[in-house]
Order: structure tokens, then sequence, then C-alpha cells
């Protein structure tokens, strides 16, 4: 859930901001490379952290509450997750689309396309297929980040399982579930990418 | 507002340090040191055994690797948490258990960064080398390794910055570093987390992103060096920070 949740913000806002730092505003490319920057080069846990913490107070009363109930916890995780990585997913398709030659994008303009439908449907195209594989290196990071998301009520946890050290099977039991369960996901998700990877590879000439 | 940073500063930047344990931003830096060296020359190993023509290495290895690869790191330091006492059979300090295991998360990243380097370089270099006489560990140590990890150079400072963002996780098991400290003051003033942890982030940022200008330029002055300094480094196609977390 949550691991779908910052997916689709991180790829949408990726997308978005590749196509806007290719779309050659000086300004707007500073400020996505900007962006990008400081998504980088920030923990997850410490964007967590600003996002749990941090931005709730900045907001009024009423949607305080409303968050409150409405599993605020997922929501901001998502948000944080999502955006951290959309920067990642963002370098992704950008170095896709330096791979897509220049005469692509002209040829598509003179066709009459305009600059978003060319993006549309002639560039991002052949740049995701390029991009894929780091692309889905990235997926599998980001499902392994949203193991940071409990790292909140696991340091409570941490106190609790010094206490109850001699019933360390269960949490034994626990915590290799967890592990096989990520294992075997991130595993999948590597080897879907390679399937993948294979099926979408344009013949070489 | 700013008053009460100048009054926390030092806190994140050092801890307690005259008067108490080090913490914040130096323990932070210091793990990363401590993780990436302990993990380089396991790295190397790992990345020989996996080029290894012998079955018996390479399979064990590549294991090894794809397990550690595919579980995400705060599921590594609790292991450790649990495992590590348990095999030495005493206590072991947080400050330990997250060295442990940020090398062994490393060392099997690092791993494919050094395979990569050594399957870059030309077939030919290893079999000039053992037409000439070379063994095999001569052939690694004098001809291989030497080339490979130089072209690795910029992979690894930018390995060095993820492993500086990966200590965050030390705060999940209370290691005193720079994020466990932000909590501190953030729990100590109750009423200002915005902007404990906006610090926290520019912290950060300021290190990790001198790191990348620091990846960039060694990048370029390698590339220039490789196609012998004609050739603007244009197209550099390097990405500075590989892992996000």
């Amino acid at each position: 859930m949550l691991t779908a949740a910052s997916w689709v913000l991180a790829v949408v806002l990726g997308v978005t901001l590749a196509t806007v730092r290719v779309a050659g505003n000086p300004v707007a490319e500073r400020c996505v490379a900007g962006w990008v920057a400081y998504q980088q080069n920030v923990p997850m846990l410490a964007h967590l952290f600003l996002w749990y913490f941090g931005i709730p107070t900045m907001l009024p009363d009423s949607v305080q509450s409303w968050i409150n109930t409405n599993n605020g916890e997922l929501i901001f995780a998502s948000i944080a997750i999502g955006l951290c990585m959309s920067a990642y997913f963002c370098e992704d398709v950008r170095s896709g689309l330096r791979a897509v030659p220049h005469g692509q994008h002209e040829a598509a303009r003179s066709l009459g396309l305009s600059f978003l439908k060319s993006m549309r449907f002639v560039i991002l195209p052949q740049a995701i297929r390029t991009a894929l594989p780091p692309f889905i290196n990235h997926t599998v990071i980001l499902f392994k980040n949203t193991s940071l998301a409990m790292a909140l009520g696991a340091a409570e946890m941490t106190y609790v399982v010094r206490e109850m050290e001699n019933q360390t099977f269960k949490t034994f039991e626990a915590y290799s579930l967890a592990t096989v369960f990520y294992l075997v996901v991130s595993l999948g998700l590597m080897g879907l990418g390679a399937v993948i990877a294979r099926n979408l590879q344009t013949p070489t000439r | 507002m700013w008053e009460i940073f100048s009054e926390h500063l030092p806190s994140l930047l050092i801890g307690q340090y005259p008067n108490g344990p080090l913490g914040g931003l130096a323990l932070t830096l210091i793990l990363s040191v401590l993780g990436l060296g302990l993990a380089f020359p396991l790295s190397i190993a790992l990345a020989l055994c996996r080029t290894s023509p012998y079955a018996v290495f390479r399979i064990p290895s590549t294991v090894i690797v794809y397990m550690v690869r595919g579980i995400p790191l705060v599921m590594l330091v609790f292991w450790s948490y649990f495992l590590v006492p348990g095999l030495i059979g005493g206590t072991v300090s947080a400050f330990t258990t997250l060295v442990v295991t940020l090398v062994v998360y490393q060392a099997a990243y690092m791993s494919e960064i050094v395979r990569a380097g050594i399957e870059a370089l030309p077939r030919g270099q290893a079999e000039a080398a053992r037409s000439l006489g070379l063994g095999y560990g001569r052939t690694m140590k004098e001809i291989i390794l030497p080339q490979a990890l130089y072209n690795m150079l910029p992979s690894l400072i930018s390995q060095f910055i993820s492993t500086v963002k990966e200590t965050s996780i030390g705060y999940v098991i209370s290691v005193h570093e720079l994020t466990y400290s932000a909590s501190q003051v953030n729990s100590a003033l109750l009423t200002r987390p915005l902007e404990v942890f906006a610090t926290l982030s520019l912290i950060y940022f300021v290190v990790c992103y001198s790191l990348t200008q620091c990846a960039q330029i060694v990048d370029k002055r390698i590339n220039r060096r490789r196609t012998g300094a004609a050739v603007s480094t244009e197209g550099n196609s390097h990405d500075p920070v590989l892992q996000g977390q």
C-alpha cells in the first residue's frame, strides 16, 4: 500500500520533473536541479522526520485533526518517500531522454506535434525503455525504503525488546517472516525487471 | 529562533563531546569512514569470488550479494542487533552493531561496483598479464585491480555519500549520530519540530552535496585522463548518487 502510493507519486513527479528539465527554461531547470540535489543528498529518515513531525505543525488545526483520524502516518510516509524517490526517477528518465537522438525530437516537431505531444508519443516511450534498468533498481530501493517508515515505531520497539530478551523466540519469528517477505518481493522485482528489460529491448541494427 | 540553534548546534555537530560521549555529525562521519573502510577489502574479496571461474566461490558469493541487496537496511540492523551478541556471547554496543551492519551492507553493494570495474576492463588485459607468466593473484593485484579501482573512484565516493545517509538508521538502535541528536534536541525543545528537522536536513545536505560535487570533479578528471584530454566531458553519464536511503 505504502509502496504503491509512494511509487505512483514518485513516478508521476519524476517524469514531470524530467520533462520540465529538458523543456529548456533555464529557471525551471535550475529549480528542478536544486530539488533533485536536495532530495538526493538528505537521508530518507530525515525526510520522514521532517514530514512526520515538522510539516504537521504548519498546517491549520482542522487539517491536522483530519489527518490524524485518517491514518496520517501512512499519508506522510508516502509523501516523504514519494518526493524523495521522485528525484531518483527524474534522474533516470533524464538520462533516458538524453539517450534519445535529438533528431527524433525535431522530426516529431516538424510533423506538427506540440512539445507535450511529441514528448508523450515519441520521446518518452523511447526514453523510458532505455531508462528501465535503473528504474527497476530504484523501485526495489523504494520498496526497501518503505521499511524505514516503521523506524519511528521501531525506535520504541527496541526498548521493549530489551526488556523481553528472554522471549526472543517470538521476535525472531516476526523478524524472520518480515525479512523473508522483503527478500522475496525484492528479488521478484529484480527478476521481473530483467524479464521486462529483455522483452523491451529494441533490436539493434 | 536562531539563538536556539546556536545553542544546540554543538550538540548536533559533536554531541556532548568534551563532557560526554562523542555524537552528532562527528560520529556520523566516523561511522561512515569505518563502515566503508572495513567493507572495502571485503567487497574486493566478494567481487573476486563473483568473477571467479570456480562455481565453489561464485555461487555462495552471488547468493550473499543478492540476499543483502534484497533486504532493507533496517531489517539487517535488527538482525545484527539480535545475532551479533548471540554469536560473540556478550553484550555489544549499539555502535559496534551499526558498524557491523554497515560493513555487511556496503560490502555487498561495493562488490557490485568492483565487479563492474573488473568486467569493464578489456579481457585482453588479463590475458596479456597471464601470458606474461603472472599468476592469478599477481594479475589481479598488479594489473587488474589498480586499473579497475582507479576507474571506480567516483562510484566509491558516491558510495561513501550513501553510507553517510545510511548511518541515519543508527537512530533506530539509539546510536548517538546526527539524526538521533536531532531527535533529542527536538524532544528537549518540544514545540519546534519543523525547525529542528529542517536544520537536520540542511546539515546532511551540506555534507553530502559537497561530497557529490567532489565525486563529479574526480569523475571529470578521470574521464579527461582516459580520453586523452582532448575530448570534452560534456556527456558525463555518471550518476553521482546511486541509491536512496
